[in-house]
């Protein structure tokens, strides 16, 4: 294998894996936040030990996310040296931006709902865990403006500088606001609220079956079936508007996407299929009419196809088209799931039906799923480019980086990585396992007294008889 | 001064912070098998219990700002350095995973092998800091497109492996007067005795770097004959450092780590100052050299980076300050410990 091949793999790996937990932060996040909020509001001590317990797998995410992190911020340098020298004016920005706003923030308040319980006022708290929150979007809001800069380039000029021609900033709004990013930063956003919200529920759901901390696994699944439902929801809709994105400037993505050829007819939509990309077809189950449909509201406006691009500017098109149409698949399953869920919770079966609670235990796979294969759509499909018409992927490698020396970095990562996983999984059923911390117990009797005597050492009493 | 010049310095801050910053949980964590009993080991790791990632976030911030400014001196050196910096990222990735561990079983053996793990990483890490450091001191060699000429095992030269070495020692000692800060009874009084050793290590190290650098590297000789003022930055870190074993024999720790902040900040400016305009020096053919002038990002970026960090590094600067004092005073091993 060759150090390109090598390259993206190791690419690849270390993305995907580490894309396992920015959704959960991101998610649980905005749950943590919606839980807080009902602390503060209700005063009910049992929304406090919600947030404790669900504070605690944050942490764990988010302790994973970073040591899988560092890596993704020094492999640009690493494996894709010309990419790196090629377009640094224009992407690094975008990283460091990363660094100082969403970071910092994350991290620096994640003490604080971790360890800070007994040291600082409940609204201080519950501002920690907004700014938490915070972070954790900001960091994907600029991960996303990096990565959408790749798909659709704006805001830049080409100037030949001392080290040979490189992209440079005309418009950092341009940059920014490139014409994918918002519409992609919301479908990532969206996708990674189900991915918390499902966890949430799945957890719940296995409580439930096992009898246990039920009072704690019902609140856990209202909150996350609600932010489930307008998160698969949500999904639909951001996810439609980014395929009218890639019809409208990745037109080699999109025939890839719908495993279609012909270089000018109506295209169609497929429910499933296979794509045969020796001979140029694509068998399966299809809507006539349905793509040109969705991209121009006929239904026989002609779509360009594979056939229309030379072979050496395609994507691989099957992987794309399984990639589109499986996480479609979810998608819409993790629609049915969550409004099935909403009508149970409200007729009161939902708490009992126990092969549904099943369903709900293994249903937190689903989004994961999704979130991976719906970046392996994008960034297949992106293919054979780095930058979209701009620089292709082989052109990007280092230079001086030996296929010896990947293949001993793509083995290291993969131990490290599979260590990873098993320290989280291992972690996260330990801390699920331990379960929340029952509100009546005298152990918890003694950090809330603990902590309300802290507040009242810091809030002097008013004065009997004023 | 010209924009690349602010960020070359700009750079060297995010960088110092890091040191600053993580550079005392790393140490804490050289120092972590010095401890006896499975107590003291928590109350060790509970000192940086709060704050550690977020010290790594520095790392990750000075390299995104690296990238952002100068991407030439980015793309050489991470090429450049391949081997070493995937290990540094292992060493990283297993000290984090080891941190969490460590406490979550209580058989002898799992938590002496996580204890192992997470000092062997906490030595390394600075080790190849260090050594990373000393290779740009000396220079490496660069070709025609400013990339890396030299071979791995040619970045473990001995000039090298002192300057790892130094780093080590130092950021031990640094670590060492954290822990006296954090801590109260028994293993106060165990960390106190352990920072004299440490303080004369790092002095014999950083007595040894300096000859090593007068006598074998020659541009540091004509830095200092040209630019007078880094005779003022030398004469105030030797103060500096002077003044650690003054606090600690008065036994005023918080004023002892201070002196140690202000000892590593000088030692950064130090060798940035005497660096410029060259971010990767090469040697032996200089022409080939990475400065501020040609490695730079253009005008527009360097610009609009600058905006980025006078917005963000405030904020960054006053919440970590109101982090750590959140969290000052004495380590107490509680339900949410390590």
């Amino acid at each position: 294998m060759d150090a390109a091949l090598l390259s993206r793999l190791q690419f690849a790996l270390t993305a995907a894996f580490h894309y396992l937990y920015p959704p959960l932060s991101i998610g649980l996040g905005l749950c943590l936040v919606v839980m807080e909020t009902m602390w503060l509001k209700t005063k009910n001590e049992h929304y406090r030990a919600m947030t404790r317990f669900w504070g605690k797998i944050f942490g764990l995410t988010f302790a994973i996310g970073v040591a899988s992190g560092i890596v993704l911020e020094f492999e640009f340098g690493t494996n894709w040296e010309r990419y790196s020298r090629y377009v640094g004016d224009v992407f690094g920005s975008a990283l460091a931006a990363e660094g100082i706003f969403a970071f910092f923030l994350e991290s620096g308040f994640l003490a604080i709902v971790l360890f800070g319980w007994r040291r600082v006022r409940p609204g201080t708290h519950w501002f920690a865990t907004l700014m938490v929150c915070l972070g954790a979007h900001f960091s994907a809001l600029w991960i996303i403006v990096a990565n959408s800069w790749m798909q659709t380039p704006a805001g830049f000029h080409i100037v030949d500088g001392p080290n040979g021609p490189r992209a440079e900033i005309t418009n950092f709004w341009a940059v920014v606001f490139n014409p994918s990013s918002l519409d992609r930063l919301s479908h990532t956003l969206v996708g990674a609220w189900s991915a918390g919200a499902f966890l949430l529920i799945s957890v719940g759901a296995w409580y439930l079956l096992k009898k246990r901390d039920e009072a704690f696994a019902k609140s856990s699944i209202k909150v996350g079936l609600s932010v489930a439902l307008a998160a698969s929801l949500l999904s639909l809709y951001t996810g439609s508007r980014s395929a009218e994105l890639v019809a409208e400037h990745q037109p080699t993505k999109l025939a890839a996407m719908e495993g279609h050829f012909d270089a000018h007819a109506p295209a169609a939509m497929y429910i499933f299929g296979w794509v045969d990309e020796t001979a140029g077809k694509t068998h399966g189950l299809a809507i006539p009419g349905m793509l040109s449909w969705l991209v121009s509201g006929d239904t026989t406006t002609p779509i360009k196809g594979l056939d229309a691009f030379p072979k050496e500017d395609r994507p691989p098109a099957n992987l794309t088209f399984q990639g589109y149409h499986l996480m479609i698949s979810i998608g819409m399953a993790l629609i049915a799931i969550a409004i099935v869920g909403m009508i149970g919770w409200s007729r009161g079966w939902l708490w009992n039906w126990r092969p549904f609670l099943w369903v709900l235990v293994v249903a937190v796979l689903l989004p994961q799923i999704a979130n991976q294969i719906g970046w392996m759509t994008a960034e297949v499909g992106r293919q054979p480019w780095i930058v979209w018409g701009l620089m292709r992927t082989n052109e990007g490698l280092s230079t001086v980086v030996s296929a010896g020396s990947v293949l001993a970095s793509l083995l290291l990562f993969t131990l490290v990585y599979l260590l990873l996983f098993f320290v989280f999984i291992y972690m996260l059923n330990h801390k699920i396992q331990h379960g929340p911390e029952d509100v009546h117990s005298e152990e918890y009797e003694t950090f809330r007294k603990g902590f309300d005597a802290m507040m009242l050492n810091r809030k002097p009493q008013p004065k009997e008889g004023k | 001064m010209d924009l690349a010049t602010i960020w070359y310095f700009l750079i060297g801050v995010l960088l110092a912070g890091y040191a600053i910053l993580d550079g005392f949980d790393l140490g804490v964590g050289t120092l972590h098998l010095l401890h006896k009993g499975d107590t003291a080991r928590r109350i060790s790791l509970n000192s940086i219990g709060p704050v550690w990632d977020g010290n790594e976030v520095w790392l990750v911030t000075g390299g995104g700002a690296l990238f952002a400014a100068f991407p030439e001196v980015y793309a050489t050196v991470f090429s450049g350095f391949y081997l070493a910096l995937i290990l540094l990222l292992f060493a990283l990735i297993f000290r984090a995973v080891a941190i969490e561990m460590r406490s979550k079983q209580p058989m002898p053996w799992w938590r002496s092998f996580w204890d192992w793990s997470f000092s062997l990483a906490s030595m390394v890490a600075p080790l190849l800091f260090g050594v990373a450091l000393g290779n740009m001191v000396m220079g490496i060699p660069l070709d025609s497109s400013h990339n890396y000429a030299g071979t791995f095992f040619s970045l473990l030269n001995p000039y090298a492996l002192l300057m790892g070495v130094t780093t080590v020692a130092l950021f031990a000692m640094h670590g060492a007067i954290y822990l006296l800060m954090k801590t109260e009874g028994a293993v106060h009084d165990e960390v106190r005795r352990w920072v004299k050793p440490a303080m004369l290590a790092f002095i014999v190290c950083y007595v040894a770097l300096t000859f090593a650098s007068v006598l074998f590297v020659p541009h540091i000789g004509e830095a200092l004959r040209e630019r007078p003022w880094l005779w003022v930055l030398a004469l105030l870190s030797i103060l500096t450092m002077a003044d650690i074993p003054r606090e600690i024999s008065k036994k005023r720790d918080r004023r002892a780590f201070l002196a140690s902040m202000g000892t590593i900040a000088l030692m950064m400016a130090l060798f940035a100052g005497g660096m410029f305009p060259y971010l990767v020096l090469s040697n032996p053919d200089v022409a080939q050299s990475l400065t501020t002038a040609n490695a730079a990002s253009s005008e527009k970026t360097l610009f609009i980076m600058l905006v980025i960090a006078l917005i963000g590094m405030p904020m960054v600067l006053a919440y970590t300050i109101s982090i750590y004092w959140i969290f000052r005073g004495k380590v107490k091993l509680s339900s949410t410990s390590y």
